[in-house]
């Protein structure tokens, strides 16, 4: 009896729930989980920000295998969540089904272009970040040399790279980067055994500042230079905090923008191709008192001087994406 | 020898052991102030109460069919084979170069193929451990559990080399097209009127699994070949005096152990996803092993115990789904916990539950 009461109950809730749902936006985590340190804890962020400021619920949801994401897709919408936001570029082929049989909800991917009327594509302007701590590198390295350590060697790495050694370049023509990615299976992403024996290589021939833009691989690369005294600079968050005084700065890719953006404008939600850069304040380097010591006024004023020119056009930052080389090394 | 029924074997002790389960990962619920039957509910209701559920449940048990052969066909040798995962990796590959290679003018056409495809490169990929096992006395747990990892960096070799499909930043290969598009739940049932959900996966190769469960049982109980392995797994010394080759054997089971393990790649790699991407086993290798265990190596059991863990695979998602206090790492401890209790302390309940029948038959006799 009282079985079948809580089974009705259970029901009864889910009805109240299922209507007090609609229209609440919905996040989807990639299955790197919603706590990796992060892109997805990016996204999480921008998503409590909203819902301190608006008193607005929203629904969130882990993965943990493959078809669970045009399922978790599915589900949303079914529910009459909108607009969904979802977190990394391998969610493209099941967002290019669902979409379009769900016309009347809106869809925000980042990192990915899905051409669809009801999806928002959300990219960032990564390269144009990688050359601002590429000026503060230059800036700061008395050897000449410095460092960047990717991720799995994929075309999107490879643009954090070549931005980075404009930004050098242009600070310093003759400076010396090193460049290594971990490897190129997206076990990469989460390899710091790896990230700490490239720093330390890099290290013995000499450089002084490394850039990691590697995911969890990172965590190792900053912890070397800490460990050998040498300076870092971090990618994605703010990872400044990790190694007070000793991560130079950290270059910001707003993805919490992203998903505050996205959930504030709601179901009308502006569909289409949206860049974020150092324009708009998606793409941004760190400042805090973690690294105030290190990152001199003289830095800063390079740095902000590359940021103007960036936003008014006079410095345009190549992207390696858009031909698939870069033109400095 | 006293012995219980055999219903009670087969039916009452798995039955006491899932409500234990329940039970035990209820309190684990409720510590975390969450109602248990509400995640019951959730549970049961999102893995059997919509087609779509249905649909991802039986998906799910599809997989979990084919590794649970696979390791059942190795353990009635006595061959512990850990290696599922790894063989059913590389089946992947074997499928998607079958599919990738032709232009396929019908699924019905590329099936077979493709299942030559799967079960011989999980063969192969068995056939190393089985004959270092066999002729070198390498024990077969360590090579198979080695193996997986070699099979992983193989598959990731393979996916960000020749196989990457260049217009994508995922290691994966390009679709395979339209002629290798195997028929899903929704396409079968339409015909019969059934309006099963267009969204699940579920796909012929559930069928196929089936198949595969009932030419397993015509194996191993049925032919010369199957009482051999029977044999060899109750005693090796004894068998060998019987004539019965041990490297013939050991090898042969090890060979269809992986060809099955392999043929799981036909349900996610051609039946869902469509094209070859780099973690698509997902741990339904070790899951196998579970499940070969609840359903004491026999075709039938493993049917079964595959389907109560594709409902606790489905039905874990939905309860994140529903129940947004619950973590995702909740729902592994409480999948685990209904593993532990189900598979293994077994001994438990079954040394109690005889001890009663034994003594009620004492009593009546």
């Amino acid at each position: 009896m009282t079985l079948t009461q809580n089974f009705l109950g259970a029901a009864a809730t889910l009805a109240i729930s299922a209507s007090a749902a609609l229209a609440d936006p919905a996040l989807i985590f990639d299955l790197g989980g919603k706590f990796d340190k992060s892109f997805n804890e990016a996204a999480f962020a921008g998503a409590q920000r909203w819902a301190e400021e608006t008193g607005g619920s929203y629904k969130e949801i882990e993965l943990s295998s493959e078809a669970q994401r045009e399922q978790a897709l599915r589900r949303f919408a079914e529910a009459g969540n909108n607009p969904i936001v979802m977190t990394g570029f391998a969610f493209a082929s099941a967002l290019e089904t669902v979409a379009a049989d769900f016309p009347d909800t809106k869809f925000a991917i980042i990192d990915m272009v899905v051409d669809q009327p009801n999806v928002r594509s959300v990219v960032f302007n990564e390269h144009e970040g990688s050359y601002l701590v590429g000026v503060a590198a230059a800036m700061a390295s008395d050897s000449g040399t410095v460092g960047f350590i990717g991720g799995m060697d994929i075309p999107l790495i490879r643009k954090f790279a070549c931005g980075y050694v404009q930004g050098v370049k242009a600070a310093n023509p003759d400076a010396t980067v090193i460049q290594n990615m971990t490897g190129t299976t997206p076990a990469a992403w989460n390899d710091p055994v790896k990230g700490a024996e490239l720093a330390k290589a890099q290290i013995a021939q000499g450089a002084d500042i490394i850039y990691a833009a590697a995911g969890g691989t990172g965590v190792g690369v900053l912890q070397t230079a800490a460990d050998e005294g040498i300076l870092s600079i971090g990618v994605d968050s703010n990872q400044n905090h990790l190694h007070p005084g000793q991560v130079l700065t950290s270059m910001l890719k707003r993805v919490d923008v992203a998903v505050y953006d996205a959930f504030s404008q709601g179901e009308d939600l502006e569909t289409g191709f949206n860049v974020l850069g150092v324009a708009d304040g998606g793409i941004d380097y760190a400042v805090d008192e973690h690294n105030a010591e290190i990152f001199t006024d003289e830095i800063k004023a390079a740095v902000e001087e590359a940021k103007a020119a960036i936003i008014d056009g006079s410095i345009e930052v190549h992207d390696y994406m858009s031909d698939d080389s870069c033109p400095v090394s | 020898m006293d012995k219980m029924p055999r219903w009670a074997d087969l039916f009452l002790i798995p039955f006491i052991n899932l409500i234990l389960a329940f039970i035990a990962a209820g309190l684990v619920v409720l510590a975390i102030g969450q109602n248990p039957l509400d995640a019951i509910y959730f549970m049961i209701k999102g893995s059997l109460g919509s087609t779509s559920g249905i649909g991802y449940t039986l998906y799910y048990a599809t997989n979990y069919i084919f590794t649970g052969l696979a390791v059942a066909v190795a353990f009635h040798a006595r061959l512990f084979n850990i290696g599922g995962e790894g063989q059913a990796a590389v089946g992947g590959v074997g499928a998607a170069v079958v599919l990738l290679a032709v232009d396929w003018p019908h699924w019905t056409v590329a099936l077979p193929f493709a299942i030559l495809g799967a079960a011989s490169f999980g063969a192969a990929w068995a056939f190393i451990p089985a004959y270092l096992q066999a002729k070198r006395g390498s024990h077969i747990v360590i090579t198979t559990i080695m193996f997986n990892f070699i099979a992983a960096a193989l598959l990731g070799f393979l996916l960000n080399g020749i196989l990457k499909n260049p217009a994508t930043q995922n290691a994966e290969t390009r679709n395979f097209g339209p002629g290798a598009h195997l028929p899903t739940a929704h396409e079968m049932l339409a015909p019969f009127g059934i309006e099963f959900s267009k969204s699940a996966p579920l796909n012929f190769s559930f069928l196929l699994a089936l198949a595969c469960a009932f030419l397993i049982w015509l194996l191993i109980w049925r032919t010369r070949l199957g009482y051999q392995i029977r044999a060899f797994g109750h005693n090796e010394r004894a068998a060998n005096y019987a004539g019965i080759p041990a490297v013939r054997i050991t090898v042969l089971a090890m060979l269809i152990s992986g060809a099955l393990a392999g043929m799981l790649s036909i349900n996610v790699v051609m039946g869902e996803q469509e094209r070859l991407i780099k973690e698509f086993v997902e741990g339904a290798g070790f899951v196998g092993i579970a499940v070969a265990l609840m359903g004491r190596s026999h075709p039938f059991g493993i049917v079964l115990a595959a389907i109560l863990f594709g409902m606790l695979t489905q039905g874990g998602f939905e309860l994140l789904f529903e129940m947004p206090a619950i973590s995702r790492e909740m729902v592994l401890v409480i999948q685990a916990l209904i593993i532990l209790f189900t598979g293994a302390l077994d001994h438990m309940v079954r040394d109690p539950v005889e001890r009663i029948f034994i003594r009620m038959k004492n009593r009546s006799a």
